[in-house]
């Protein structure tokens, strides 16, 4: 994997979230924890609402126009909802956030 | 014999030297170098001697009789300053020594921050006999001041022992909590209330600034121009690996020396243990795997075949008193889940993270008893499918019975003296009173005690105190509770952030049971609310736990775009304004429609774009409207008598004062006023939440109107004469409604459930009025500002950017 630095884990606000600008839409930054950041793409499956400012809990994100939520660990849909939000790797290093290059570009190409 | 010299005497050291002479006395003859002046003490221990519990004699591992016996050569307090690979030397200032074999074990050097000022006498890290000693002497001048910076084991260990010496001390950690790569959130408040119970202060997110003194050490600064005194400051804040010696003599290395799993650094007649080394990519900082590391290198240095292996490590605080513990890992990876359990009674919590069947990590604090199971449980892999039920409550209800949580337990965990009806001031063990004595319904509770008699917001509680006391012998009301994560309804939880004096989230969490690490969707912006109108001094608002529209400050559109809304302060506008939101439209290419509150709203803003078109709309002297707050929308009024040729009194300038008093507070839902000037009622007053109807005698105050998914006209709260009465009945009911009302209960469903008698009765007593009014005051020096302008500076403006933009990356 190759890895880009998107960031400082302190830029996100503990059960926070930033997004990250791609060629095929954004890519939202949640972090769960001290030193826990999943990445899931942005765009909800339901009316594409926006992720990233939904409220963050536990390891889970409920969407902010119609309260869809999400696992930040599998993307699916939880509850009566169906849907799945693609989810990417992502590693914290030094207090950095790192992002798979790779992951990201299959995602622009897709 | 073969010559052996060692560099460092150290707990790692130390332990090889035993296993070596141990398996081989007469194989080598030893040359042992330390920088500290004196040979191998259990450093661990230094703790116990800074409080004075053992002293440093007690905590000597090899004394001088030892070294002779084995005929180690020592050389204390001489630094050994290069290894030549060549010549097989190793230099110091008092001459070369030649070696076969040569072990390094220099440990760590502690962190300092270079702070200006770091360098002053009287700043000390926390590694050694002298910083101990320096510490001691600190200490023994009366009323002396210590700061630790730093709130992780080390730090808390100084803290706890510089209190016990009678030091005023004082911990700075710069996150949200205390140990926090070792604890959660919750087992880190009550790690810090433990502290704070013994008289140690905590400064969590402390953005500490300079150390300052003239000569040595006075006091700490801090980024807000605040600052604190300081007879010594203790930095722990982390350690480095002790290398340079491996990185002169062109050792391998990587953030340490590189060694293979038979502790060999890239030259094979080298060998490191302890905390100077990296073993495939792993440092270290507690002696068990240091221990692991002697005995392996003993095997090498014996031509015995060994291999270190990593294990999981747990942590324990060497704080009597603090009971905690952590284990494994809590970081990210799919598939994982918590089991939490909280006894607030005991102070007790214990968090199990589980992934695949398996236990991977575990928190406990409070009760610890369990935690060498849990532990092995975690090293082995254990399967735990079959437990999982009762896991959390230990190997004693392994195979048998199985329990679960008390839904009572809370209250049942209430002191007698613990306060259930504030309105009564009834303590729980009056109820229990009232009990004994032959109550067995809420009403007879209610007849003998007053309890829950007036605005009945403890209703909750009353009966589940007679349900932990009579047990079976009450059947219980269904009254919902806030959301899964407990089973206290909104209204108890209320009284108990009061009564407990609950002040922070993991408070709420840890005392009142939550069953899940940290909340919901549905309780967090409630607890949140409750949190910031009952401690508006001590809470701070939490972000990440408001919907999107509060967070943002201003209102999600389904496109994903933003509306925003500046005040008209009681409908009234200006050209200038008008020129400005008109040039904020264009330039924002924003759509203009006039709302049905009297104002514009500016729709389709891009959330890059907020704190710039706030920017703009600030210059022009105009503040948020919190078109998207549960909190003051608008106050409607109507030309009055300014213009109006029916109009009795200045509802306009009534209006305005009322809006220009109330803004910028939270409330449990929207609050909209309307000021009419007559009865002919044209702003619509009388199906506001607040609705005056200004009449020729004065004014006529009703309350609980709505004109959304429920229509109700007012119900008269009270007439007065002036303008000044208005506004002291107006804001008094606010603060009682904030006080009081359930989340995302407008003002007519709180009035329904605590009856508008109550209220009125209340606000009749000129003196509770003003004291509403007071507390109201107090949380508006805290929340009446623009939010607008507190985010649209750079500092702020740069979070409604995204992190990375990496469009430009993928483009080739
Ligand atoms: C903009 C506006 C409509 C308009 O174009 O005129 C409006 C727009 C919204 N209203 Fe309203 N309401 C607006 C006046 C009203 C009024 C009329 C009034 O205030 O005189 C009412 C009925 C009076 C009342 O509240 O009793 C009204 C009753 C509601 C309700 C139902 C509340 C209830 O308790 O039943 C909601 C839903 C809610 O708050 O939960 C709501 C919610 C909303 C939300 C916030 C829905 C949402 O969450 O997105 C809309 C925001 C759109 C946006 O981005 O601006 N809006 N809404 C009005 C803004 C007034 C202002 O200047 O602040
Ligand atoms: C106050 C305190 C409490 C602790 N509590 C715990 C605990 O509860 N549990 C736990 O597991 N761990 C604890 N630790 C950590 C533990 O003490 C260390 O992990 C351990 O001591 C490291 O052993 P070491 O042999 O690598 O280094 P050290 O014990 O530091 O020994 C290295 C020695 O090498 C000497 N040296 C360095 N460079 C040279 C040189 N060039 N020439 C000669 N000599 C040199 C140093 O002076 C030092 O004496 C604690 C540490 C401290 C300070
Ligand atoms: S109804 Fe009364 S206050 Fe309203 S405009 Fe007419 S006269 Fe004035
Ligand atoms: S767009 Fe996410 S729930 Fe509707």
């Amino acid at each position: 994997m190759s890895w880009i630095d998107v960031g400082a884990l302190d830029d996100i606000p503990l059960r926070g979230a930033r997004i990250v600008k791609t060629k095929a839409g954004c890519v939202a930054l949640f972090r769960t924890d001290e030193a826990e950041v999943f990445a899931t793409s942005n765009t909800c499956a339901h009316k594409n609402g926006p992720l990233a400012e939904g409220i963050v809990h536990g390891k889970q994100v409920t969407c902010p126009l119609h309260n869809w939520v999400y696992s930040l660990e599998t993307g699916e849909a939880q509850g009566a909802d169906e849907g799945h939000i693609a989810t990417y790797p992502v590693k914290l290093e030094a207090g950095r956030i790192l992002l798979d290059a790779a992951s990201i570009e299959a995602r622009s190409a897709a | 014999m073969e010559k052996l010299v060692v560099i460092g005497a150290g707990m790692a050291s130390g332990r090889l030297l035993e296993h070596l002479f141990d398996a081989a006395p007469e194989k080598f003859e030893v040359t042992l170098f330390n920088a500290e002046p004196r040979g191998n003490y259990n450093r661990i221990m230094l703790s116990p001697v800074l409080s004075g519990e053992k002293t440093y004699e007690e905590i000597v591992t090899h004394d001088d009789a030892w070294y002779a016996q084995h005929k180690v050569t020592t050389r204390f307090g001489e630094r050994v300053s290069g290894i030549d690979r060549a010549r097989k030397v190793v230099t110091s200032p008092n001459g070369d020594v030649p070696y076969d074999k040569l072990i390094i074990a220099t440990g760590s050097d502690p962190f300092i921050i270079p702070f200006p000022g770091h360098d002053l006498p009287g700043v000390v890290a926390y590694r050694d006999l002298e910083d101990t000693n320096a510490m001691v002497k600190a200490s023994s001048v009366r009323g002396a001041h210590a700061v630790v910076i730093g709130g992780g084991l080390l730090g808390l260990e100084a803290a706890a022992g510089l209190r016990l010496r009678g030091m005023e001390v004082t911990v700075l950690h710069n996150t949200g909590h205390l140990m926090d790569r070792q604890l959660d959130e919750t087992a880190g408040y009550l790690l810090q209330k433990d502290l704070e119970r013994r008289g140690i202060k905590v400064i969590t997110k402390a953005t500490t600034k300079t150390i300052a003194g003239d000569g040595k050490v006075e006091k700490v600064t801090f980024e807000d121009g605040s600052e604190i005194p300081a007879d010594i400051v203790v930095m722990a804040v982390g350690i480095r690996p002790s290398c340079s010696l491996g990185t002169e003599a062109g050792l391998e290395m990587g953030r340490a020396i590189k060694v293979d799993a038979q502790m060999r650094s890239s030259d094979p007649d080298i060998l490191c243990v302890g905390e100077c080394l990296e073993f495939d990519g792993n440092l270290f900082g507690l002696v068990a795997p240091l221990y692991d590391q002697a005995k392996v290198a003993a095997k090498t240095l014996l031509g015995e075949d060994d291999a270190f292996k990593m294990r999981e490590l747990s942590t324990k605080l060497k704080v009597t008193g603090c009971d905690l513990f952590s284990a494994g890992d809590f970081a990210d990876g799919p598939n994982r889940e918590d089991i939490v359990f909280r006894d607030p009674k005991r102070g007790v919590y214990k968090r199990l993270v589980i992934e695949d069947d398996r236990l991977v990590g575990a928190v406990m604090y409070g009760d610890t008893a369990d935690a060498n199971w849990f532990f092995g449980l975690i090293k082995d892999g254990t399967d735990i499918e079959e437990m999982r039920e009762t896991l959390i409550y230990g190997p004693a209800f392994q195979g048998g019975g199985g329990a679960t949580a008390d839904p009572l337990a809370a209250v049942a965990a209430l002191p007698p003296e613990a306060e259930i009806c504030g309105c009564n001031g009834v303590c729980k063990g009056d109820i229990l009173k009232s009990i004994a004595g032959g109550a067995t319904t809420l009403d007879d509770v209610k007849a003998q005690t007053k309890a829950s008699a007036s605005c009945g917001t403890c209703t909750g509680l009353v009966e589940q105190v007679l349900a932990v006391t009579l047990g079976d012998g009450f059947a219980m009301p269904t009254e919902k509770p806030v959301c899964n994560c407990t089973d206290l309804t909104h209204e108890d939880v209320r009284r108990l952030i009061k009564s407990q004096e609950l002040k922070s989230q993991p408070a709420v969490w840890q005392n009142l049971a939550w069953k899940t690490p940290n909340g919901c969707p549905t309780c967090r912006p409630a607890i949140n609310y409750y949190l910031l109108a009952d401690w508006p001094l001590e809470y701070q608002d939490d972000g990440q736990s408001r919907f999107v529209n509060e967070r943002n400050h201003a209102n999600i559109q389904k496109d994903g775009t933003y509306s925003v809304m500046p005040r008209m302060w009681g409908g009234m506008t200006t050209p200038d304004e008008l020129i400005a939101v008109a040039q904020a439209a264009k330039k924002y290419d924003a759509a203009v429609k006039v709302t049905g509150g009297m104002r514009i709203d500016l729709l389709g803003i891009k959330k890059e774009d907020l704190p710039a078109i706030w920017a703009d709309l600030n210059a022009a002297g105009m503040v948020s409207g919190h078109a998207y707050t549960k909190g003051l929308r608008t106050v409607k009024t109507c030309v009055g008598s300014d213009w109006c040729r029916f109009g009795t009194q200045d509802s306009t300038g009534l209006g305005i004062k009322l809006e220009k008093r109330l803004w910028g507070s939270w409330t449990p839902h929207k609050v909209k006023l309307g000021v009419s000037g007559c009865p002919r009622n044209c702003a619509e007053a009388t199906c506001k939440d607040i609705g005056i109807i200004c009449v020729d005698s004065g004014y006529q105050i009703g309350v609980g109107g709505a004109a959304g998914m429920d229509v109700k006209e007012v119900e008269r709260l009270v007439d007065v004469a002036t303008e000044e009465e208005v506004i002291e009945w107006v804001v008094a009911f606010m603060q009682m409604y904030r006080e009081n009302a359930k989340y995302l209960d407008r003002a007519y469903k709180w009035l329904n459930k605590v009856g508008l008698d109550w209220v009125k009765e209340v606000l009749a007593d000129p003196a509770e009025r003003q004291a509403l009014v007071a507390r109201f005051d107090i949380s508006q020096s805290v929340y009446q500002k623009d939010p607008w302008a507190e985010r649209a500076v750079p500092s702020e403006a740069v979070k409604f950017q995204p992190l990375a933009d990496l469009t430009q990356e993928a483009a080739q």
